[in-house]
């Protein structure tokens, strides 16, 4: 694998191969030295155009625990404020020797333009791209499902046959995209629920089924449910009326939760909105996979760093 | 003047005829004429249309000479056979009064390339709120018949309607970029399954739509005349085919552009195919091209938008809006509507020439081929095949989609007003040019009044 920019590019046995390998890498956060030396000497900038500390700080801890040179580049203050253009960015930081670029940018394709305009030429990760994708997020999804389902046996299994709801703002979700499409190549049947305003107006853009009755779909007892977090300036735009409204239709009630199997994950990609669109019960219950999200995020970028600079699988 | 005859010519008809030129204008369209004099071009077959004619060109001057001037834009349409543009308002000053038309009047004849006639703003500023002095730009020297705020609707339904009645009296027309402000906010690309996958904010069909339905609604109540810029899907072309069925007095254009790529060129996020309105589906494709092939649609205009790179060479979101067209113009309409049997070469003379300088209110003097008229004249090579490079490329801006593409037809000489502005596939040189069009002027003082029916 050369670049990770979208999900949508990644086939079975590669998505399946960087789970495998992310299994690898977690291993080693059980031993009292946690280091490895695998990309020792090798420099990565992570070229944080949007403030994310959680994304940024997970990827930090990758690239060090790999063993690998770190740089933090934040636009804010930097040359990027006073008008800088991204090409001019990327290639100033590549003459310095940078070996991959990590990149989360507002604008959505600025992590594909990177990795295929000729400007440099370096492995470029994905860290999220405007309203586009975010690929890491959803792998470390599918690495969190795979893991609470399959458990020790995880090592080579799809997703085959599990049903995952994700609810929210499905339109503006980079997550929701990168999502729909690696759960859908490891065999899993996505459903996406919203408001029809927060859908994408062209239902048939996406491999999945899209709906708006999250009572209806709850019922038919998904395997795992995923909430998103929900960007309240979104009223504002006649998107939903309030946030009360929002919450009573399509939140993760306490009264919805009661009404979840027990088998059922409840998932969320953070930061939570408590009391909005998941309320603490689902938040903190044994069902709750949203710490393991957070730790598991480290291995999947550790298993995806890896691959793009050495082109391996652990 | 000497004159210039060509022999050998096809006829947008398909008769092989020479054309005699003196003085300027056309004297003989026949077979067998005496060379009388004149200096003989053996054009070998190539086919001659009347110069093109382009109702809505950017030229970007004054105020965006980084991107395009009057020179360079109409070099370029030198280039694409054009030897009238209609240069659009948006330029900084906005034209939208007397002063700053008469200006790029006077650039245009000093430049000799094309004739440059300025479109005046429909608002003061383009800022859809006040009228802009539509009535001293009528009786300028630029004598403005079409008016648009284009790059922006005037989207204000009152104020619409009162422009549409204000202009019949100088038998002007309003030229509308129909765009829902509302409905856009944000827009990137068109809203469909590819926006959807790229995560791009869409531009939905409907926010063209819904303002053509409202404008082709305020033509019939007034009586007055719409002209409808780059229109660009299925659904404008049925609004726009029920209207003329009623009888009401709308025209409509579409670009080169709608008429042959879809929204899947943003698949890479290369932000030459970022343009407004946006790339449709292929559906809309089609529908425009059977919409020009019928006459639903009138006439192609390219809506020439030269960018610098650096404006295009960025994330997709903060890319600008345009393309250019002059020069590729002629080459997408032969590969979208004449290589697919749906226009002959007398269509194409109708939609790139007569018709657009009918709609302009400049057909007295552009747009027809025929003797006593203005020797305004393109030959082409239509046999020809070459792929796009921006040597190619006449004007400042190299913002082409085409680039890389192999692309049909070839313009070997463009002619304005008798002399050359492009010959042999080469652009004339300015000095030579503005020469040229020093001596025409000097020797047609009122040449308006001079010319016949033909």
């Amino acid at each position: 694998m050369r670049h990770l920019l979208s999900t949508a590019d990644l086939a079975r046995d590669e998505a399946i191969g960087l789970l495998d390998s992310s299994e690898d890498m977690a291993t080693t956060a059980d031993r009292a030295h946690k280091k490895l030396p695998a990309l020792r000497g090798l420099t990565i900038v992570n070229l944080f155009f949007e403030d994310s500390t959680r994304t940024r700080i997970s990827f930090e801890v990758a690239e060090k625990r790999l063993s690998a040179d770190v740089i933090n580049f934040a636009a804010k203050g930097s040359s990027v404020s006073k008008g800088e253009s991204l090409k001019d960015t990327a290639q100033t930081l590549t003459a310095m020797g940078v070996d991959a670029v990590v990149i989360r940018h507002g604008a959505s394709g600025a992590a594909y333009q990177l990795a295929n305009r000729g400007w440099i030429d370096v492995p470029v990760v994905n860290a999220g791209d405007g309203t586009h994708e975010h690929p890491t997020q959803a792998l470390l999804d599918a690495y969190t499902i795979r893991k609470r389902v399959h458990g020790s046996s995880s090592r080579g299994k799809g997703l085959d046959g599990l049903r995952v709801t994700i609810v929210g703002d499905i339109a503006h979700s980079r997550v929701a995209r990168s999502n729909a499409w690696l759960l859908t190549t490891l065999g899993a049947e996505v459903t996406m629920v919203a408001p029809p305003t927060l859908l994408p107006h062209a239902r048939e853009s996406f491999p999945v089924v899209m709906e708006s009755d999250l009572d209806a779909v709850l019922a038919t007892n998904p395997d795992a449910v995923m909430m998103l977090r929900i960007q309240k300036e979104r009223m504002h735009h006649a998107f939903f009326p309030s946030e009360r409204e929002f919450s009573q239709l399509w939140g993760l009630t306490a009264e919805r939760f009661a009404r979840l199997s027990e088998r059922t994950l409840v998932m969320h990609p953070g930061p939570m909105n408590r009391g909005l669109e998941i309320c603490s019960e689902a938040a903190d219950s044994p069902q709750s996979t949203v710490i393991e999200q957070v730790a598991n995020g480290v291995f999947v970028r550790m298993a995806v760093l890896y691959s793009v600079l050495t082109g391996s699988e652990a | 003047m000497s004159g210039l005859l060509f022999a050998g010519a096809t006829l947008p008809d398909g008769t092989l005829s020479d054309i005699l030129v003196r003085d300027g204008f056309v004297e003989r369209i026949g077979s067998d004429l005496k060379a009388d004099g004149c200096e003989v071009i053996d054009v070998g077959g190539l086919r001659v249309l009347p110069g093109l004619v382009d109702l809505h060109t950017h030229l970007r001057e004054p105020g965006f000479e980084a991107s395009e001037t009057v020179l360079t834009g109409t070099q370029a349409a030198a280039a694409g056979g054009f030897t009238t543009v209609f240069a659009m308002a948006n330029t900084s000053p906005v034209a939208d009064n007397a002063g700053v038309v008469e200006q790029v009047l006077g650039r245009g004849i000093d430049s000799g390339y094309a004739t440059v006639q300025p479109i005046g703003a429909v608002t003061v500023g383009l800022g859809g709120a006040e009228l802009a002095d539509l009535g001293s730009m009528a009786t300028s020297r630029a004598r403005v018949r079409v008016f648009s705020d284009d790059g922006k609707c005037v989207h204000d339904p009152l104020l619409m309607r009162r422009a549409l009645e204000y202009v019949s009296t100088f038998g002007g027309v309003v030229a509308q970029h129909a765009q829902e402000p509302r409905l856009t906010s944000g827009s990137q690309m068109n809203e469909g399954a590819v926006s959807a996958r790229l995560g791009l904010t869409g531009w939905p069909a409907v926010a063209e739509e819904a303002i053509i339905a409202r404008d082709v609604l305020l033509a019939e109540y007034t009586n007055s005349r719409l002209h409808v810029c780059h229109l660009s899907t299925a659904g404008s072309v049925e609004i726009v085919r029920s209207a003329k069925a009623k009888g009401i007095k709308v025209t409509a254009e579409v670009t080169p552009h709608h008429l042959l790529l879809t929204d899947e060129t943003a698949s890479e996020y290369d932000a030459r195919f970022k343009v407004n309105p946006p790339l449709r589906t292929n559906a809309d494709v089609m529908a425009l091209r059977q919409a020009l092939a019928d006459g639903t649609i009138d006439i192609v205009a390219t809506d020439h938008a030269p960018h610098p790179s650096e404006h295009k060479e960025c994330e997709w979101n903060d890319a600008a809006f345009g393309m250019v067209g002059l020069e590729t113009a002629l080459s997408i309409v032969q590969l979208a509507m004449v290589e697919t049997g749906l226009l002959d070469w007398v269509g194409i003379a109708r939609v790139m020439s007569h018709q657009p300088a009918v709609i302009g209110g400049v057909d007295d003097a552009a747009g027809v081929l025929a003797e006593g008229r203005i020797a305004d004249l393109v030959f082409i090579d239509a046999t020809s095949r070459s792929t796009l490079t921006t040597d190619d490329l006449a004007g400042k801006s190299i913002n082409s989609p085409y680039l890389g593409m192999e692309l049909p037809g070839r313009v070997v000489h463009t002619v304005r007003h008798g002399y050359f502005t492009q010959r042999d596939g080469v652009i004339v040189s300015a000095d030579v040019v503005s020469r040229a069009t020093r001596d025409y002027d000097n020797s047609h003082t009122g040449a308006g009044t001079e010319v016949t029916d033909g």
